[in-house]
């Protein structure tokens, strides 16, 4: 496989985990809560809903004109990538809540268990809720896949590297029965953010008919700066929030007002 | 709302998000790219800091307004 290949496969497979993570946690929910049978129903009528818009809009995209492609596929990843790394380096400076697998689970449970309505036979509230749950964290996935497999005529490898994510995401969640708390879901989001802005950048210059100096080979560069740009502006916004958070605890009380413009004044250097 | 209307606001806020402002510079320095290299002049150099920047801004957009939300 080519390095362009790769770069497709490993960010395929990255967003794929994370979502599939999440996913899990929704599934585990209902399930174990209400009914298996209904939350597995639910999570394969989503799973053909994916693969059909796989299916449905892949030959659709391939068969646009390339330049038009790159400018469309190229675009659309530079205003994911960067909405992936906003937040998390926000998540990462403490200024958006994390991802908590284990809370998520329990509110999922919680709510499942106040819902009414049999949980006998098809019971609709865990089928609805599973279906849901894979089908919206399935789309961003499903449109990662179409537009990186797209852009490089690779739509199945890109398929298989988001199947062997599901494949895995669900065996561990099986073998341990729990939501997978551990996974490291920020840094993941972090790494995919980088990946999808890079290759955002490159497609997206190359469809308007700029030429990137080295041609592929800029790539070696491209991902390496966004990633160097992206811990920087992580280090700079933790700093920032570190030293507000001083400020406000060493400041007095009647000085409220000042908290919030130092508060203020900090942010903006970030 | 509409079918049509939701439909329609599912699309905007799965593709735009929650930055609009962000998918606007994108837009804008993807034609800033494509009206240089008409041209021909050599314009690949226009996205990288087009890109850190447009990062850069909305990283301080949501500091700022977290910050001021605690």
């Amino acid at each position: 496989m080519s390095g362009a290949e790769w770069g497709l496969a490993v960010s395929v497979f990255l967003a794929c985990t994370v979502e599939a993570v999440e996913a899990l946690t929704i599934v585990l929910a209902v399930g174990t809560t209400r009914n298996w049978s209904s939350a597995m129903s639910g999570v394969g009528a989503a799973t053909v809903a994916l693969a059909a818009i796989v299916a449905a809009l892949g030959p659709a995209l391939t068969s646009l004109p390339i330049d038009l492609l790159r400018v469309l596929v190229g675009g659309l990843l530079l205003i994911f990538g960067l909405q992936w790394l906003r937040k998390a380096i926000l998540r990462s400076a403490g200024l958006k809540a994390k991802h908590d697998e284990l809370q998520t689970f329990q509110e999922e449970a919680e709510a499942a268990r106040a819902a009414g309505g049999k949980r006998t036979g098809l019971d609709g509230y865990a089928f609805t809720i599973a279906f849901k749950g894979v089908l919206l964290e399935g789309l961003e996935v499903a449109f990662i896949v179409l537009t990186f497999g797209a852009n490089q005529h690779r739509v199945p490898l890109a398929a298989a590297a988001a199947g062997l994510a599901v494949l895995l995401v669900v065996a561990a969640g099986a073998a341990a029965r729990a939501p997978l708390a551990s996974v490291p879901e920020n840094t993941m989001k972090f790494a995919v953010g980088v990946m999808l802005t890079s290759f955002g950048m490159f497609w997206g210059t190359e469809g308007t008919g700029a030429s990137w100096p080295g041609g592929d080979a800029a790539l070696l560069a491209i991902i390496p700066g966004v990633l160097a740009a992206a811990i920087a502006m992580a280090w700079t916004v933790r700093r920032t929030v570190n030293t507000a958070a001083i400020s406000d605890h060493v400041a007095t009380p009647a000085k409220v007002s000042d908290q919030d413009k130092v508060g203020d004044q900090a942010t903006v250097s970030a | 709302m509409t079918r049509a209307s939701a439909l329609l606001e599912g699309v905007w806020e799965f593709v735009v998000g929650d930055d609009w402002l962000t998918a606007l510079g994108v837009v804008l320095a993807l034609a800033l790219t494509a009206s240089i290299a008409a041209a021909a002049i050599a314009a690949w150099w226009v996205m990288p800091p087009a890109v850190i920047g447009l990062l850069a801004l909305s990283i301080r957009r949501a500091a700022r307004d977290g910050s001021r939300s605690r």
